[in-house]
């Protein structure tokens, strides 16, 4: 359902604003979603400064700075600090992206950053991805065959190979799916650009054999038909995948296998 | 394996279910995410608008508006086979300076969403969608839709 405000337990409130550090003189301000699920508070924007001439250009090296100099309750993901592992996806400067990949020369005045929209939090920048990654395994991610196993491995010729470009090289940040109205609207039933550009990569897979119940599995009013091309998902995958032409092509074999 | 893949998210799906069925192993998974009274994040108010968003949501608003639209339309021929006093009273109205903004308006509305409807044709057959081609769909929509408009004054 539509729920345009947050609930009273999710509203925002402005926090503490922590000391600058001495003798800094090239200073960036950064604001801060917090929310510490062990004070019963609601959540608060807290703002910090930090001293870039001794800061990595990053906005992970600024999060990482703060934790080690500032306050070290503040709390994220990160893990691979280059885009591949998908960790530290947030919302900063209004749109979804990797923390680790993003420069702070990207943003213009105070970098504001805040959660994965629209999920619940377990703590800070944390969002729950329980339920995205459900629905991931939800589509089958896997090859699924029937003929018998070949004696060494599944051929693939270098065009059918080639399809598979743009949907193997997924990181499953979540950046797309929580940019996406739709997700946020209908998360609960509507897969979400995720797992439906993974969907695609197995509907597409020149070895694959369950093409057929894939499709049955994705006609659903909500499951794939929810997606209205609002393309706020591949304007923001730090990945430079395109979910909104994955999710047009499904619905063009959903059409394709009736006509 | 794959079973009970599905089973996680057809029972997460089913939301509005979940609290009338006993907690059970295979739901437990689900029923675990609002632990502990956690907060929503913010989501409308914090995501920067898109060019690709902004267009898509106005062809909702103006499809949305013309519904209205229409039915002062409807409202008039109807005042106007009821009689000359309800006539009058429709008429007014739609003539007034307010009855013209909403009928200007409507004008703008109806080529908006008509070239919304043009751009998802366009899209159903798996063209235009990369972001620069649908960034580029939205700009005509919003330049196309006021000229129109204006040539539709123009011509009346």
């Amino acid at each position: 359902m539509v729920q345009l405000t947050l609930p009273k337990n999710s509203r925002m409130v402005t926090g503490k604003t922590w000391p600058k550090p001495e003798g800094a003189t090239n200073l960036r301000t950064v604001k801060i979603y917090r929310w510490n699920p062990d004070d019963g508070k609601n959540p608060s924007v807290d703002t910090y400064f930090v001293d870039m001439d001794t800061c990595g250009p990053m906005v992970l090296d600024a999060l990482i700075k703060i934790k080690n100099e500032i306050d070290p309750t503040l709390t994220f993901r990160r893990s691979c600090r280059e885009g591949i592992c998908g960790s530290c996806a947030m919302n900063i400067d209004g749109i979804n992206t990797l923390a680790c990949i993003y420069g702070m020369d990207e943003v213009k005045g105070d970098i504001k950053i805040y959660p994965l929209p629209h999920m619940p939090v377990i703590k800070d920048l944390i969002p729950d991805l329980t339920h995205f990654y459900a629905q991931h395994a939800s589509i089958m991610p896997w090859l699924e065959t029937k003929t018998n196993t070949p004696a060494k491995e599944w051929k693939q010729s270098i065009e059918d190979r080639e399809k598979l470009d743009g949907g193997y090289e997924c990181v499953m940040c979540a950046c797309c799916s929580t940019s996406c109205p739709s997700y946020w609207w209908n998360g609960d039933r509507y897969l979400g650009p995720a797992a439906l550009l993974a969907a695609h990569r197995w509907l597409v897979d020149s070895r694959d054999e369950a093409t057929g119940e894939r499709l049955d599995n994705l006609e659903d009013p909500f499951k794939l038909y929810r997606c209205h091309t609002i393309m706020n998902c591949a304007k923001t995958c730090p990945k430079g995948l395109n979910p909104a032409k994955a999710i047009s092509e499904i619905k063009q074999m959903m059409v394709e296998r009736v006509v | 394996m794959r079973d009970s893949a599905l089973n996680i998210v057809q029972i997460g799906c089913d939301c509005s279910h979940a609290a009338e069925r006993p907690a059970t192993e295979g739901n437990r998974v689900m029923a675990d995410v609002n632990r502990g009274n956690r907060p929503l994040s913010p989501h409308l108010t914090i995501y920067r608008p898109q060019m690709t968003s902004m267009t898509s949501i106005f062809v909702r608003i103006t499809g949305n508006a013309l519904i209205v639209a229409a039915l002062m339309i409807v409202w008039w021929f109807a005042a106007a086979a009821t009689g000359p006093e309800a006539f009058a009273t429709a008429d007014a109205f739609l003539r007034s300076w307010f009855g013209d903004l909403v009928l200007f308006l409507s004008v703008w509305a109806m080529w908006y969403h008509l070239l919304g409807g043009v751009r998802h044709l366009i899209w159903d057959t798996g063209r235009m969608l990369k972001v620069e081609q649908a960034e580029t769909l939205g700009l005509v929509m919003i330049i196309g839709s006021v000229l129109m408009t204006i040539f539709t004054i123009i011509v009346t």
